[in-house]
């Protein structure tokens, strides 16, 4: 993937309406109009926002003329999440380590406490 | 031993150029303050996953003094990085610069501590200086992710 992808990627999940828009479409697919429906926007500002979701590849749309369905095309977003993933694993793992090493500062410092 | 059963670590990104790490932890924030900003206990905990030691853990806990942390794996590779703090205001706030080298973006980090009925909320933020230099670290993170995929997929390999 390169850079520019990337940040077409990022430009499009910046927005919250799109990024209920792919929330939703986790769920399974939907047309337009049903994409519309939360939102108290006209079905052309969500068609601009499906375009942009569409350029960025995170999402797919039905050739038929009366119903298009909308689908969620999962590889960019599953690379973005796993390399926040290991961003997370790191964090974790050490909290993890981090909250038995706080009970035993604490400890010291009771014990420090009392013999003082 | 689970310390802290109910405690999860949660990443959000708020914006494009913002990763937020949060985590609640059963101390108060003057003992998690010192566990953050005390090189003999950083080396004890900031460690990842399994197998890496922190060999240096230097720090200068004032505005404008520097801090490095170095951290080697058992065969010998090693992971760097380092910056300034900008703001120490002990036990709630903690702000500096980080790099990871020639090549990374400096980002500027903000430990935040809050505390309530004994436990503390620690909050990460690490702010990119542009939506650009996220994707760029992202993109070489990623890399780096799939070169240690594929070590570890040729070592498997020798082993059938």
């Amino acid at each position: 993937m390169s850079s520019d992808q990337l940040s077409t990627i990022f430009s499009a999940l910046a927005d919250p309406t799109r990024r209920a828009i792919l929330a939703r479409l986790a769920e399974g697919e939907a047309s337009v109009k049903d994409l519309a429906e939360p939102f108290a926007i006209s079905p052309p500002a969500i068609t601009k926002h499906l375009k942009v979701l569409q350029r960025a590849g995170l999402i797919t749309q039905g050739r038929q003329a009366q119903w298009r369905p909308c689908r969620l095309a999962p590889a960019p977003l599953k690379e973005i999440a796993d390399w926040l993933e290991e961003y997370r694993r790191f964090w974790d793992a050490s909290f993890v380590r981090l909250d038995t090493y706080l009970i035993e500062m604490q400890a010291k410092e009771q014990q420090h406490d009392r013999e003082s | 031993m689970t310390a802290n059963p109910s405690a999860a670590t949660t990443l959000t990104t708020p914006s494009d150029r913002e990763i937020v790490i949060r985590r609640v932890v059963q101390a108060p924030r003057k003992v998690v303050f010192e566990a953050y900003t005390n090189p003999a206990h950083v080396v004890r905990w900031m460690l990842g996953p399994g197998g890496w030691t922190m060999p240096i853990c230097e720090i200068d806990l004032r505005p404008g003094g520097a801090w490095r942390f170095v951290w080697r794996r058992d065969d010998g590779s090693e992971m760097a990085m380092h910056g300034i703090y900008q703001e120490v205001t002990p036990p709630e706030r903690l702000v500096s610069t980080e790099s990871w080298g020639p090549g990374w973006p400096e980002t500027i980090n903000t430990l935040l501590l809050t505390e309530y009925e004994g436990q503390t909320t620690i909050t990460s933020r690490v702010l990119y200086p542009s939506q650009e230099a996220r994707d760029q670290a992202l993109k070489t993170g990623m890399v780096e992710g799939m070169t240690e995929t594929f070590k570890c997929l040729s070592e498997y390999l020798e082993t059938l």
